[in-house]
């Protein structure tokens, strides 16, 4: 996969904060963007590249010890809130985690965990279409997925499934596709089975 | 094909995977998650590419599997059709089983021995699809003079041939319920055996229907043998009359005297005539007394007082006697039987067939009466079966030619081949005696379970529509390996036009969709084209070369 001029930083999402093999947390250069749930993310640079999926989001007070008040009772809008506190989006920041589900070395791209995490402060980039489509040929990844240790991997590999699928030129036939993997991985767990299912539908 | 000739698997609509089985249960076969068990049916042919050979075999079942327990409990929505697409063929798959028949050697050069019957089961996870048009051919042969397209495999194009040679070499027999298409059926291998000159052909066509013309559902009429092969058939009638009314003009018209039924022509209609075994033994005794020639005429002919005196004579009970007498007067009804002189019918068929010719006996109203039927069929053949014994016999003392093989049809063949009756026929004799003397049958009948089980064991292949009743399901498979299998398969025909073909001449048994016959297409595959239309030809061609008719 050719990565090289894919680092440019209009697809910079943030830096990696903490890693291990299976997860890593990015913190955002902006606050509040983050790539939406599922997305297809990739850290480090050529040659040990660690593909991620974003499995959690969460924007909380930069400093553990003081937790945000509420600001807002005399505004009139959640803008006004920001306008008149300035300081607030330098006390606040927007950090994901993201589920290592491959990657890439100089035998090619690999859709299991890599030997070794991310660096902490490694830039994380957004995987484009191109990227998504690539690294989606092959749908090992769902099983990575099922397997993570997040809160809610059902809906992560919904999420990701759905974002993917638009990167496919026909996304319904990739989601058939995907489905039909997940009916294998999820024998024995029809409840499961049918609850994804239902989130890949429409 | 690939390139070690080996056809691939590109033109099948589905395909799956050996996952079990065995080679007398069969082998399990789990469908391709894009496959659908409804594009399937049993009797398909399948092939299945093994390690280092090629399998040929036959569905016996499809069958839904899911791999899921949990399913029951929260089955998928499947009324969403994003769903029913994914968790058809995953969560819920479809098995079929498939009974291994052939082996078709990999390797280059083993594969011009042929195919061999399968002796095991190909490995875990070999690929399974519809068998190829080149399977087919490779293992039926090709369409040519020895080899006649019967029909088509199951969901098939390629064209399915019977090798006709293989074929005549045994009694063979063709069954189905009413209206399934025996005589169809029975029309084109009569047809196949008079293209491939491998035999020639006597009918019994007890329903007037393979001579000059038979009817279609509706009504429709289509071409008999004599329309289609002209020169190379001869109708002969039992019923003047009928053939007349129906506007044919035969090309002999049998008679047979009272001085040509012997004894044992009235041992085969005891069951026919109510006969008690004393009074049916009574005509030996009556032959010894008047001769050959004059024992019926003289029976027939005497008072009551000079018959009971006969039967004192005779040492036969006078009841017995009176009852023959009596019964035997049936015959006297029959228009074709003359009192007066001998016809030797016999001599004229042995005259035509020996010519290469093909015969069709038209029973026209005779058809309808059991007695006329067996008693024309059963006199004739003894005397034809007896000629060519001793034709054959010559032949291979004097080194003359042997006789052409004849192929005797027979309709309804359980009035002749029932058993209690079948002793007493020749037809028995015929099938059991293989093709000692160039003579072989094929009978067709609605209900196999009442031919003699011998007889049903010799037949040699097997053309089988569809059959209702288990004991004629039975009857048809005794002794078939794998009859279970098969059975399945049976039960699958469709009412009309399919067969399934096994034995002797097939070297596996098969499906097939018979092929059309009664269009003009038909007719035109098997080499006639009407007067109208070879003039319409002539005239597109003459227009094809020289641009349309001026005006
Ligand atoms: N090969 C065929 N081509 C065209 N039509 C066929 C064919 N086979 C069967 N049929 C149709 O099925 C009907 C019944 O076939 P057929 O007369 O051969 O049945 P059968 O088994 O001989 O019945 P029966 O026992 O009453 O004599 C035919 O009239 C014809 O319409
Ligand atoms: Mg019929």
């Amino acid at each position: 996969m050719a990565v090289k001029g894919k680092t440019a930083k209009a697809h910079r999402v943030g830096e990696v904060v903490s890693a291990s093999t299976a997860a890593f947390q990015v913190h955002c250069h902006k606050l509040y963007e983050a790539p939406p749930l599922g997305s297809l993310i990739r850290c480090g640079t050529d040659g040990s590249l660690v593909y991620g999926v974003v499995a959690n989001i969460l924007t909380e007070s930069l400093d553990p010890s003081r937790k945000p008040i509420a600001r807002g009772a005399d505004e009139d809008s959640e803008e006004a809130v920001y306008r008149s506190n300035p300081q607030l989006t330098r006390l606040l920041a927007t950090r994901f985690d993201a589920v290592a589900v491959g990657f890439q070395d100089s035998g090619g791209l690999h859709r299991y965990l890599a030997p070794l995490p991310p660096r902490v402060h490694s830039f994380a980039y957004r995987c484009d279409e191109g990227e998504a489509r690539e690294f989606t040929e092959s749908l090992e990844p769902i099983a990575v997925l099922l397997g993570a240790p997040i809160a809610s991997q059902d809906e992560v590999v919904a999420a990701f499934l759905r974002l993917a699928s638009r990167a496919h030129p026909d996304p319904q036939a990739f989601l058939v596709r995907a489905g039909k993997e997940l009916a294998v991985q999820l024998i024995g767990q029809s409840q499961r089975l049918n609850a994804i299912l239902r989130r890949l539908s429409r | 094909m690939t390139e070690d000739g080996m056809p691939d698997f590109k033109g099948s609509a589905w395909r799956g995977l050996v996952i079990g089985g065995s080679l007398t249960d069969g082998v399990d076969v789990r469908l391709d998650p894009d496959a659908s068990v409804e594009d399937i049916k049993v009797g398909t042919l399948v092939a299945i590419e093994g390690e280092r050979m090629r399998f040929l075999g036959q569905v016996t079942d499809v069958s839904l599997a899911s791999a899921d327990r949990t399913l029951g409990a929260a089955p998928p929505d499947v009324s969403d059709p994003f769903i029913a697409r994914v968790v058809s063929g995953t969560t819920a798959y479809g098995t079929i089983k498939v009974a291994p028949r052939l082996v078709l050697s990999k390797e280059v050069g083993i594969a011009a021995e042929g195919p061999q019957p399968a002796k095991t089961v190909p490995a875990h996870f070999s690929r399974v699809a519809q068998a190829s048009g080149g399977d087919v051919e490779l293992v039926f042969g090709k369409e040519d003079k020895h080899h006649f397209w019967i029909g088509n495999p199951l969901d098939m194009e390629t064209k399915l041939c019977l090798d006709i040679h293989k074929f005549v070499e045994r009694s063979n027999g063709v069954f189905g319920k009413s209206g399934t298409g025996k005589t169809f059926l029975t029309r084109l291998l009569l047809a196949g055996i008079l293209q491939s000159g491998a035999a020639v052909n006597l009918v019994f066509d007890m329903h007037s229907e393979y001579g000059w013309a038979g009817y279609a559902e509706g009504g429709k009429e289509v071409k008999g043998l004599k329309q289609l092969f002209g020169s190379k058939v001869a109708v002969f009638s039992l019923d003047e009359e009928s053939s007349k009314r129906r506007g044919i003009s035969p090309d002999y018209v049998v008679r047979i005297g009272y001085e040509e039924i012997e004894p044992q022509d009235i041992q085969v209609l005891r069951g026919a005539l109510g006969l008690s075994d004393p009074a049916a033994d009574a005509t030996y005794s009556l032959q010894r007394k008047f001769g050959r020639k004059a024992w019926l005429r003289e029976l027939l002919s005497l008072e009551p007082e000079a018959l009971s005196g006969l039967a004192d004579e005779l040492n036969v009970v006078q009841g017995a006697m009176a009852t023959l007498q009596r019964r035997l007067a049936r015959l006297e009804r029959f228009g074709f039987m003359d009192p007066a002189s001998t016809h030797d019918s016999v001599a004229h068929i042995l005259d035509y067939l020996g010519r290469g010719m093909h015969v069709v006996l038209e029973f026209g109203g005779y058809g309808r009466d059991t007695l006329a039927y067996v008693l024309v069929a059963n006199l004739l053949t003894r005397r034809i079966y007896e000629r060519y014994a001793e034709m054959k016999e010559r032949a291979l003392s004097e080194r003359a030619a042997e006789p052409t093989p004849l192929v005797i049809t027979i309709e309804e063949a359980h009035r002749f081949l029932q058993s209690g009756v079948a002793e007493q026929t020749i037809f028995a004799t015929i099938a059991r005696e293989l093709r000692k003397y160039n003579v072989t049958l094929l009978v067709v009948d609605q209900r196999p379970s009442s031919i003699d089980t011998e007889v049903m064991s010799q037949l040699g292949t097997k053309l089988v529509c569809l059959l209702d009743d288990e004991r004629d399901v039975d009857a048809v498979l005794t002794g078939t390996s794998g009859a279970s299998k098969l059975k399945s398969v049976l039960a699958s025909l469709d009412s009309k036009q399919q067969a399934l073909l096994f034995g002797h001449a097939v070297p596996m048994p098969v499906e097939i969709r018979t092929r059309d016959y009664g269009t003009p297409d038909s007719y035109l595959s098997l080499g006639h084209l009407d007067p109208a239309e070879r003039k319409a030809r002539i005239e597109r061609d003459i227009a094809g070369l020289f641009g349309p008719r001026e005006g």
